[in-house]
């Protein structure tokens, strides 16, 4: 659509964009208050910072946390990179659909759900709640994201170069570690900062499955927010904040290299024919 | 070509289906039949569909979920038409995308402060002459939150739709003397009702469970489904109902896929 957009357009986004932001903004903003509360910001101050970083307890939740999410990303990649190349090799048409529906009913369930039966699942098989229930089910709801962002990769490439490869006499596992891995790592790394990115956000269903002894930011900010404002929380808002943006930079980042390597590649297949 | 590999990728991902998809969605509708004491019963649902308390709790959080998507869709559909025609239009709806990379939770806690009687807000209440008010824990805040969180999420199917759109529909359209309004309204509208859809989709649902939003900002005035199945899994440990309402859950779950699925797929084949 080439139409320009007009000046109440402008306007109405401007608008749109500052009640987006102003939360955000008002959020870190106070972090950097001398007072206790988020009303009449009292001069600059770090010293929320401060106690946020002598806080032993929320350094053991940061990093319970981080662990929680690298070890449940680095699960669920290979398990859903494996899934991708299940749901790829399916023979049948229907056979692939059928993956597919299934594989899309944890993204679409409400958190609420998801939290509840893993809970019931995780109490029939007596495993007790804490570190393990949580790492289970953070793989378990980050496998199909992985999945669907490994698959078009897998998709796309064509099968001339699994075939050549096969006829140069390269063994199914040579195929798969020369051929097929290489080719999709751009998928398997986005798919990898997106588990990452879901464990870090997830609140619902570490919140069912946690217990007593074991907690995450996201259910530690729930907590403390119950009980009312304390800027700490603000001041841990402002951290994770950099941590987002860092994140967002280097997931773009590789989204960006991907398509351009994709249009390398499709200029390299145009040849090859 | 590769069969007996097939196996080897296959097992890992389709033990993963078995346990934490199929398992626990039939463990969930097992318990619905099952009371407090572990007997099989239907009790559960007769309380369920006869008790005052649980059938308005059901058309309360349907009524939220309904406005928070239509807040959403009134303000993100003119906000994905103007990002779709600037110049920079990626840059912008990467400003859209950024707010949802931020914790839902501290979002949340942002507005404990900007809606207090001293807040923001109430500040700006102040300076135009209106009485400060009492706006935390009502269910116009608890809209006026779950709307803000999903915004993001509304626009960016309305936008990836928009910019779907074939510059030469509209070209023809304004060739063929429709004025602006009528090209929104008969060609632009229309051809971006898929978008529109998977936002609903997207948005619905969630909106129906949003158990932190309500105990956080609607106080314990506002019970949806979902803060529902939270206490009775949480509080009062009486998971066969927990698992009654998760069943409703999940039905009208499929119910708006549903409802909102059924042009996609022919899209798609198209």
């Amino acid at each position: 659509m080439n139409d320009k957009a007009s000046r109440t357009g402008k306007i109405y986004i401007t608008i749109v964009f500052l009640l987006l932001y102003i939360p955000i903004v008002y959020l870190i903003l106070y972090s950097f208050s001398k007072g206790t509360t988020m009303t009449n910001f009292q001069g600059f101050s770090l010293k929320h910072y401060g106690e946020l970083f002598n806080d032993k307890r929320m350094l053991a939740i940061f990093l319970n946390t981080i662990l929680i999410a690298l070890l449940s990303s680095v699960c669920s990649t290979i398990i859903g990179t494996m899934g991708a190349l299940a749901v790829h090799n399916a023979k049948r048409r229907h056979e692939r659909e059928t993956l597919l529906s299934l594989n899309s009913i944890l993204l679409v369930s409400p958190d609420v759900i998801i939290g509840a039966s893993f809970l019931i699942f995780f109490t029939a098989l007596k495993l007790p709640l804490g570190f393990w229930s949580v790492l289970l089910s953070h793989i378990a709801f980050e496998i199909p994201i992985v999945l669907l962002l490994v698959l078009p990769r897998l998709d796309e490439m064509s099968p001339s170069m699994t075939n050549a490869a096969m006829d140069l006499g390269a063994s199914p596992a040579q195929t798969l570690s020369k051929i097929i891995l290489p080719y999709i790592q751009p998928g398997i790394i986005a798919g990898f900062f997106m588990a990452i990115t879901y464990s870090l956000d997830d609140f619902a269903v570490t919140f069912f499955v946690t217990g007593n002894g074991f907690t995450t930011l996201s259910v530690e900010i729930y907590s403390r927010a119950r009980q009312g404002i304390s800027l700490e929380i603000n001041a841990l808002a402002g951290i994770m904040f950099i941590f987002s943006l860092i994140l967002v930079g280097v997931y773009y980042w590789i989204e960006t290299r991907n398509t351009a390597t994709t249009g390398k590649k499709s200029i390299v297949e145009v040849g090859d024919r | 070509m590769k069969r007996n590999y097939r196996g080897l990728f296959f097992t890992p991902y389709v033990l993963w289906l078995a346990m934490f998809v199929i398992a626990p969605v039939a463990l969930i509708i097992y318990y619905s039949f099952f009371n407090i004491h572990h007997h099989f019963t239907f009790a559960n649902y007769q309380e369920f569909f006869s008790s005052g308390t649980y059938l308005t709790m059901t058309a309360n959080s349907v009524l939220y979920a309904f406005l928070i998507t239509l807040f959403a869709i009134l303000i993100s559909y003119p906000m994905a038409l103007v990002i779709s025609k600037l110049k920079h239009r990626d840059l912008w709806i990467l400003l859209v995308i950024l707010p949802t990379w931020i914790n839902l939770l501290l979002k949340a806690y942002a507005f404990i402060g900007l809606l207090s009687h001293d807040g923001l807000v109430n500040d700006l209440f102040q300076f135009f002459g209106i009485p400060a008010q009492h706006m935390l824990f009502t269910d116009a805040s608890f809209i006026l939150v779950a709307a803000y969180i999903q915004i993001p999420f509304m626009i960016l199917p309305i936008y990836n739709s928009l910019t779907d759109i074939s510059d030469s529909y509209i070209r023809a359209s304004r060739d063929l003397g429709a004025t602006k309004w009528q090209t929104l309204t008969k060609v632009i509208i229309p051809m971006t009702m898929p978008g529109i859809k998977s936002g609903i989709q997207i948005v619905f649902i969630p909106s129906l469970s949003l158990f932190m939003l309500s105990r956080l900002i609607g106080g314990n005035k506002v019970i949806t489904l979902g803060t529902a199945v939270e206490e009775h899994f949480l509080t009062t440990m009486n998971w066969g109902m927990g698992s009654t309402i998760g069943v409703v859950l999940i039905i009208s779950m499929v119910i708006v896929m549903l409802l909102t699925n059924t042009k996609r797929k022919r899209r798609r084949t198209s």
